[in-house]
């Protein structure tokens, strides 16, 4: 039970590489090559760590950052905290990639373990999918190991005025916005567009160099990695099945042959005006 | 056997609803069993035009509480026939809502579940190919529980024609197990789409923006063109993330997948998650003053120059030819 308006609020956040305009893979086709590429907090999430913060900023309390990744996501940790979030949380594989099942069995035993050392969080928040995986069930996974409410594809959180329930909403399919209304604690699945996230500033980057990071080290792979803590789950969490398993990624067949060039500047405006015509876009 | 979860609207299987049953229907057809269908809160004439599409069992659940859209209740229901049944694996469209129903159905049950699957090869070990960056890469994978759990990547596979005269599946009706915990996140309340002008997601011209439109004012040009051929005006997400248009107006990975007839990309570079969200669009020209840049290998037609002279000429040589 809270006492006063304060919030305490935890996102959980995965490091993503930024892809640019084409996707270049190793050489044993199991990774993407991010050699030349820098990496971010995935976009839903990234709007998640936003909405954390001016939570805070509004009702007072405190924020937390957690990822489950290699050593270099405490990149996206310290980007976080650069923003305002208060503390960070790795927990860091040893660079391999984890499904989301044994993902999501780690962070519920990571929460249940933070919970029992410094309170309950009001509310928890992930991204509705991550931008590489695509797995669409982290949130889901840790939600039912914890016994609370779940809803995804959140654009809008509000809380009631007695401040024991969160409300959000979410597009509807075909359009329009469905609400829900969930008591606290609860967990929401939050989608790109529900905020605009503020760009960190020189001294706030200064002030994230400055915190500690709470590193917890897994194994090298998921299995023998579980057993943080003891935590009982309603759902067998820890007995779940991993999967699915990565064989080899591949890139999809090209679809399309490349651009004919119907002209250039301002002088090309008739050649467009016939290829509108010819295709029967334009009503004459 | 097989179970297809079909989401519904109006008395019709949805659109990704039938192209999951149709990837249902082939791993049954596979593995020589039958296909059945779980349909909630449904009227019964869209349950009798399963037969059309192969199914031989609806499953059925007419309670209230499901009418309205409750993850948890709506997984509980699936997980209710799952125990009935003991199917090989449950399929359900990678549709918002059945990614998010399928992983409470995992997570409850301790199994894991292929989001945005493919296609799908059964087998002592079952083999799969699904979509990663939203179908920009693919991964093979193996998925191996007592009962695989998997969502159809929208628009992958092709659904089944309807055979004219399929037999109506035989209905069972059942009353799902629900717990107070699985009905606490459920619609309370909706508000309807207030459109004004033509919506980005149904137009079937779209001009986009990207960086190179230069500033929030720069749009102007575009909705220029777009007004003049009945169009609609969206952007990638760097000019959202700038500010420069709303998110709503995001065509991209995590903005909105359009399908129009002619996409004008006003420049953009053509980053891979913008392609994601315009690559379905049945022509694409890019303007741009890089003949190189990344959308050029997926645009069908280009003009090479800067958008600020070149979007105008266009709207007027299109208002020259209508005066």
């Amino acid at each position: 039970m809270r006492v006063g308006a304060a919030m305490n609020i935890l996102v959980c956040v995965k490091r993503v590489p930024q892809t640019g305009g084409r996707i270049v893979l190793t050489a044993d086709g199991q990774a993407i090559d991010t050699k030349f590429l820098g990496h971010t907090i995935s976009p839903h999430e990234e709007c998640g760590v936003e909405e954390a913060v001016r939570i805070v900023e509004k009702e007072g309390g405190s924020s937390a950052v957690l990822t489950l990744g290699p050593a270099e996501a405490e990149e996206q940790l310290r980007d976080a905290m650069a923003i305002g979030i208060d503390r960070a949380i790795l927990l860091e594989t040893g660079g391999t990639e984890w499904d989301p099942v044994s993902t999501a069995g780690v962070i519920a035993e990571t929460i249940e373990a933070q919970e029992a050392a410094n309170g309950e969080f009001d509310l928890i928040l992930f991204g509705n999918e991550a931008a590489d995986t695509g797995d669409y069930q982290v949130g889901v996974r840790v939600a039912t190991a914890l016994g609370r409410p779940i809803i995804n594809g959140i654009k809008e959180i509000w809380f009631s005025d007695s401040r024991r329930e969160v409300l959000a909403r979410r597009e509807a399919p075909g359009g329009g916005w469905e609400t829900y209304d969930l008591p606290l604690p609860a967990i929401l699945g939050v989608k790109e567009g529900l905020n605009l996230p503020r760009y960190p500033s020189v001294p706030g980057r200064l002030r994230a160099k400055k915190k500690d990071v709470e590193r917890v080290a897994l194994g090298t792979s998921p299995s023998g990695a579980l057993g943080l803590g003891a935590g009982e789950d309603a759902a067998g969490v820890d007995s779940a099945i991993p999967g699915p398993t990565k064989r080899r990624l591949r890139l999809p067949a090209e679809e399309r042959t490349a651009a004919e060039v119907i002209g250039h500047g301002p002088e090309a405006a008739p050649a467009v005006v016939d290829l509108l015509q010819r295709i029967g876009v334009l009503a004459k | 056997m097989v179970i297809a979860f079909v989401e519904h609207a109006g008395g019709e299987p949805d659109r990704l609803s039938l192209e999951a049953l149709a990837l249902a229907r082939g791993i049954a057809g596979e593995l020589g069993v039958p296909l059945d269908a779980i349909v909630l809160g449904s009227d019964a004439e869209s349950v009798a035009r399963l037969g059309r599409y192969g199914v031989g069992l609806a499953h059925v659940a007419t309670d209230a509480r499901l009418d309205d859209y409750a993850p948890a209740a709506w997984a509980a229901a699936i997980r209710g026939v799952i125990s009935v049944r003991a199917p090989a694996a449950v399929v359900a469209a990678g549709s918002e809502r059945g990614n998010e129903v399928l992983a409470h159905v995992a997570a409850r049950l301790g199994l894991p579940m292929s989001a945005n699957t493919i296609e799908v090869t059964p087998g002592e070990s079952w083999q799969l190919v699904r979509q990663r960056w939203a179908g920009s890469l693919l991964e093979d994978a193996t998925l191996d529980a007592s009962v695989r759990l998997l969502t159809v990547a929208p628009h992958a596979v092709e659904a089944d024609p309807a055979v004219q005269a399929g037999p109506a599946p035989t209905v069972t009706r059942f009353a799902p197990e629900l717990e107070p915990a699985d009905l606490v996140a459920r619609v309370v309340s909706r508000e309807a789409k207030t459109s004004a002008g033509v919506s980005l997601s149904d137009a079937k011209i779209v001009v986009g923006g990207g960086r190179g439109v230069g500033s929030a004012e720069g749009f102007a040009r575009l909705e220029e063109l777009a007004g003049l051929l009945g169009g609609a005006v969206g952007g990638s997400r760097v000019v959202t993330s700038l500010g420069w248009r709303p998110h709503s107006d995001q065509i991209g990975q995590t903005g909105l997948r359009i399908a129009p007839d002619l996409y004008i990309a006003c420049g953009i570079s053509g980053a891979i998650q913008h392609i994601v969200g315009c690559k379905a669009a049945k022509r694409i020209l890019a303007i741009n003053t890089d003949p190189e840049s990344p959308i050029m290998a997926v645009a069908d037609y280009a003009v090479i120059g800067d958008l600020s002279t070149i979007v105008p000429a266009i709207s007027a040589e299109i208002e020259l030819r209508r005066a």
